[in-house]
């Protein structure tokens, strides 16, 4: 491909711009994408694990009921609720796109930062003030909101419900708050993308990576502004006595004063966000894990116009799916048509990725290293997350399963388990150049293999138990005519992979500080890996990345294997007439 | 290469776990089986896609495991296979969604010969409506809804008069009819699932939504609410009975009509007072109760509470184990009482009397952890113990620590509350089993004893 000049204006700012000047500028109060990124990082992990911690304690309520005196419903609904927000916006949102959206974008692109470093930090400053808030709402009165991650109203803000004073009010602050700090990182990821991209690198030269965090961040700029609105809508609801989402309302032998709001109205804007929110979490993880699969296997992506267009398809398809989550919700069922048939429409351009990536697999020369473990494992729980989907997003079919253990299932192998594969996987990945280290990689397997087998043995049966009609978010099932104490049993086998799984997550937390303390230093590009964050002289680049000049991008990101060339990659940076160097034997090769 | 073997032992072992397991979906018991064929198609498209794209990923890891000897291929694009391996899926998606349309196209057509049926949900409570005689129902809205009108119809509406109104939790169906259920909602949203029927719907408060279906097989299947509610959400429980059309005309017959449950007859307290003589022997004068024949004080209880556990005792809904030896008393001495008017005298002499508190008799008691062990309990029961009569939940202030925790026992160890026809009773079992220990059981009885008793009821 040729050289296109991509608009490279601001892209060659002078390298000493915003540059530390001491230790509190330089790890603290930093506007360099790398430090900001784990600042994201840390503070997304450290939430995480937060909530992997709840989702312990749920699970220890469902194996091993009446046995927990502090697991009563209130507080069950409460680990329930802050385990789903957490995992799904402050760890997986934040970490994919703040962590490795900030990291891997300029870098990728050969830019010395983001756009507007300024900016860049305060969108980590105010994602971790909603953080904090969000935190805050375990320590108040009633502590935090047991509505579900769904903060459905009206019970979101009624009696009857946790947490339905202080605690919701807290969660939509923080949610607000949350949506101010994306949109800023968001505007700049996009301008970074679009305007600060080096010589020759051109739209179809960038990686998959980065196409799906661009896509995911142009997303979340189209689809927070509701849950926005809704946030704010509902607490006027509560405060105020608005009536947006509230009708005629007769609240446990009391009426309210409400009249005429429609909670349906809610539910509609808030899957407008909460549909697109899916990719938001998937297309980077799309992105980013054909990254780890090409460099592994040695080849190049295979398909790669088809897997930019699948990832812009994905997006555009997002917002015109939504109502699939509002089957039973009492909205008009004609609308059932419309949403199942666009539902099941996504289906295509995603299983094109998954055909993509195994048939990148396919003729390559597959390295199982600990990050590869990862990639591997994704593609076959996120082909069966993507596969119960289709059970889910046709509509009859929702009608037996909607609201049963079948959607919890689903939903975590395919945008739980899923993105957490690849998010380990671009944390092994992507450590070394982060670090400087390489992670452990005895405990990096089996970190792999309990948590790829473990999280297995937590989801399919769990589907199974959609089938009988287990409902979920039940504190306890009791007795009914329909189940017998198997359905007991297994409950607490799956209590008991969970923790495991949790248990085993320590290992990984392990191995990132021993690294840290112990690792040694690891050679430079350590994957052999073609693309063009790796190949700055040191690790991690230096403020502004790349020294006293930028560099050109002559040829795409996926030149593993190419025929007649000695070196199996060829990085991005490499000029056609350097090839012939490249072609010479050379001593160490993989 | 243990990558690849551990993905088709993955293959293997969810193929084996989906034929051996025990838990599929409950034996049909609606004309849904359209749904079914539809999840089957889907599972074989599915179950196929998974094992192909699986198996071949295994072998991929296999056969092109890392050898220094060779070379990955340079294969950037391959248009005639990727164009195929489009139009196949395209090919199975339609094979799935057409079935899937088709059978929503019935679910939405609601049959014309449909008999309509309402459900009104509250937390955490289900109730019912047939439309009467007329074949129509009376008008409603949430400003009717009051004590004696629970369900909010219009009194006015003369379309309302002759609706049937059942508060209890069981709806009874006639087999082979089909249903349109009208569902509404008081507060929250809920949801009407019957897992042998497969549909199921959400009622959401000010609107009206529906589904339909016809009961086939006779039997009595749970409902469950599907759509979380609050903290007493898993123990939103209720009962369809499906039996044969001559059935249900009787059972539908035995129901009130909404006229009916407004007329309230003036109750004869001096009746009441006369006939409590018996029951004073035990429960005292004042019905301040006694800790020496074991009696609870009554008080101030709510009429209607009474009533309804009068009711229990002489149905044998209430005391008939052997351990309850109270409970058996109770239910011999409940038949002194010869008919309804008789219950509800007496009970409305027992609410008229003020209520003493007694003395605590539990020792190393914690107050003031009882408090906060009572919150939960306070959703119901109020805040002040003063109990609720939309969620026919009963008065608590003041009830003496001994009984409070002898019912809780009770209720945990299914001694009080497993009736079927007993729905508070059940939804009480499922509650008392979040006091797992006797602590916690001692802490919050002792703080119900020394609540005052005087708050007014809402």
């Amino acid at each position: 491909m040729a050289i296109v000049d991509a608009g490279t204006a601001i892209a060659d700012q002078p390298a000493h711009m915003h540059e530390p000047t001491g230790w509190f500028t330089q790890y603290v109060w930093s506007q360099d994408h790398k430090v900001i990124a784990i600042q994201y990082g840390i503070t997304a992990i450290f939430v995480g694990l937060v909530a992997l911690v709840l989702s312990g304690l749920m699970r220890l309520q469902l194996g091993f009921p009446e046995t927990f005196h502090f697991i009563d419903p209130n507080a069950y609904l409460q680990f329930v609720t802050m385990h789903g927000m957490i995992m799904v916006i402050y760890l997986l949102t934040a970490l994919l796109l703040g962590g490795f959206g900030n990291y891997l974008i300029p870098l990728m692109l050969g830019a010395r930062d983001m756009v507007f470093p300024y900016m860049n930090m305060l969108s980590f400053w105010t994602y971790l003030l909603s953080v904090l808030i969000l935190l805050a709402s375990f320590f108040v009165t009633g502590g935090p909101t047991g509505a579900g991650w769904t903060l459905y109203p009206p019970q979101a803000i009624l009696d009857g419900t946790p947490g339905a004073d202080m605690g919701i009010i807290l969660m939509l602050m923080s949610l607000a708050v949350f949506i101010v700090a994306f949109t800023m990182g968001g505007l700049n990821y996009i301008t970074t993308i679009l305007q600060a991209r080096t010589h020759g690198m051109s739209l179809m030269r960038m990686p998959l990576a980065i196409w799906g965090i661009f896509v995911a961040t142009a997303l979340g700029l189209l689809a927070f502004p509701a849950l926005l609105v809704s946030a704010i809508m509902m607490t006027l609801d509560k405060l105020l006595g608005s009536s947006f989402f509230m009708p005629a309302i007769v609240s446990l032998g009391e009426k309210l004063d409400y009249a005429g709001g429609s909670p349906v109205l809610f539910q509609h804007l808030f899957w407008f966000f909460g549909h697109p929110e899916v990719y938001i979490v998937a297309l980077p993880a799309f992105g980013m894990v054909s990254e780890v699969l090409s460099v592994h296997a040695r080849k190049n992506i295979f398909g790669y116009r088809m897997m930019v267009w699948a990832i812009v398809a994905i997006g555009l398809l997002s917002f015109v799916v939504w109502a699939h989550h509002m089957y039973v919700s009492g909205m008009s069922p004609v609308f059932g048509y419309f949403f199942a048939t666009t539902t099941l429409i996504i289906a295509v351009p995603t299983a094109i990725k998954v055909y993509n990536w195994v048939l990148t697999l396919w003729r390559g020369n597959i390295h199982l290293t600990v990050p590869m473990l990862f990639a591997i494992g994704f593609i076959f729980t996120f082909t069966h997350g993507g596969l119960t989907g289709l059970f889910l997003g046709n509509v009859v079919i929702d009608l037996p399963l909607s609201d049963t253990y079948f959607v919890v299932g689903h939903f975590h192998m395919v945008m739980g388990v899923s993105p957490i594969m690849v998010l380990f996987a671009a944390i092994y990945h992507w450590f070394p150049l982060i670090s400087g280290k390489k992670l452990h990689d005895g405990m990096g397997k089996w970190h792999f293999w309990i948590t790829f087998l473990g999280t297995y043995a937590i989801y399919l049966p769990m589907h199974y138990l959609g089938f009988l009609g287990v409902p979920r978010r039940y504190y306890a099932m009791g007795d009914t005519g329909f189940t017998d104490t198997s359905v007991q049993s297994l409950n607490a086998g799956i209590t008991v992979s969970a923790l495991i799984v949790g248990v085993a997550q320590l290992i990984f937390i392990f191995n990132l500080i021993y690294t840290v303390r112990n690792g040694k230093k690891c050679e430079r590009n350590p994957w052999h890996a073609a693309s063009l964050e790796w190949q700055p002289a040191v690790y991690p680049p230096p403020h502004g990345n790349w020294g006293d000049k930028l560099p050109i991008v002559y040829r795409w990101a996926y030149d593993y294997s190419v025929p007649d060339v000695q070196q199996d990659y060829i990085p991005q940076n490499v000029p056609q007439d350097a090839i012939n160097e490249l072609s010479k034997p050379r001593g160490k090769s993989l | 290469m243990k990558l690849a073997i551990v993905l088709v032992l993955l293959v293997i072992f969810t193929l084996v776990f989906h034929f051996v397991s025990p838990w599929w979906f409950t034996p049909l018991a609606s004309n849904w089986s359209s749904i079914d064929f539809t999840v089957n198609v889907t599972f074989w498209v599915t179950g196929l896609v998974f094992i192909a794209v699986n198996l071949f990923l295994a072998y991929v890891v296999f056969r092109y495991r890392y050898s220094p000897k060779r070379k990955a291929d340079y294969d950037p694009e391959n248009r005639k296979l990727e164009t195929s391996l489009t139009l196949l899926t395209t090919v199975g998606v339609v094979l799935m969604l057409a079935p899937g349309l088709f059978v929503w196209a019935k679910f939405i057509d609601v049959p014309k010969n449909a008999s309509q049926v309402e459900v009104l949900a509250q937390q955490w409570h289900w109730s019912y409506r047939f439309p009467g005689e007329d074949g129509v129902f009376g008008k409603t809205h949430a400003h009717f809804i009051s004590d004696l009108n629970p369900m909010g119809l219009d009194p006015k509406d003369l379309n309302g008069q002759d609706d049937i109104i059942v508060e209890d939790n069981q709806l009874h169906l006639p087999q082979g009819q089909p249903a349109k259920v009208l569902l509404r909602s008081k507060d929250v949203l809920h949801n009407f699932a019957v897992p042998q029927f497969r549909v199921k719907m959400d009622a959401v408060p000010g609107l009206v939504s529906y589904v339909w279906f016809t009961p086939e097989k006779l039997g009595v299947y749970d409902i469950l609410c599907m759509e979380l509610c609050g903290i007493a959400h898993y123990a939103m429980r209720g009962k369809v009975v499906v039996e044969t059309s001559s059935e249900f005309k009787v059972w539908l017959a035995e129901q009130p009509t909404f006229a009916q449950s407004q007329q309230t007859a003036t109750r004869d307290l001096a009746a009441g007072k006369s006939l409590y003589m018996v029951c004073a022997s035990c429960h005292g004068q004042q019905a301040q109760g006694s800790v020496v024949s074991k009696a609870p004080a009554l008080a101030g209880q709510h009429q209607s509470y009474i009533v309804r556990q009068l009711q229990h005792y002489q149905q044998s809904i209430r005391g008939t184990y052997e351990a309850d030896d109270l409970g058996r008393q109770m239910a011999s001495m409940s038949s002194t009482l010869p008919d309804l008017k008789a219950l509800q005298d007496v009970a409305a002499y027992v609410e008229s009397l003020s209520h003493i508190n007694s003395p605590a008799t539990i020792r190393n008691a914690d107050v003031k952890r009882g408090e906060k062990v009572y919150q939960n309990c306070a959703r119901c029961h109020g805040q002040e113990g003063e109990g609720n009569l939309a969620l026919s939940a009963p008065k608590l202030a003041g009830l003496q620590d001994w009984y409070v925790r002898r019912q809780i026992h009770f209720f945990q160890h299914g001694l009080r509350g497993g009736h079927e026809a007993d729905y508070f009773g059940n939804q009480m079992q499922l509650l008392a089993k979040t006091l797992n220990s006797e602590q916690a059981i001692d802490d919050v009885a002792v703080f119900i004893s020394q609540m005052k008793n005087n708050a007014v009821q809402k």
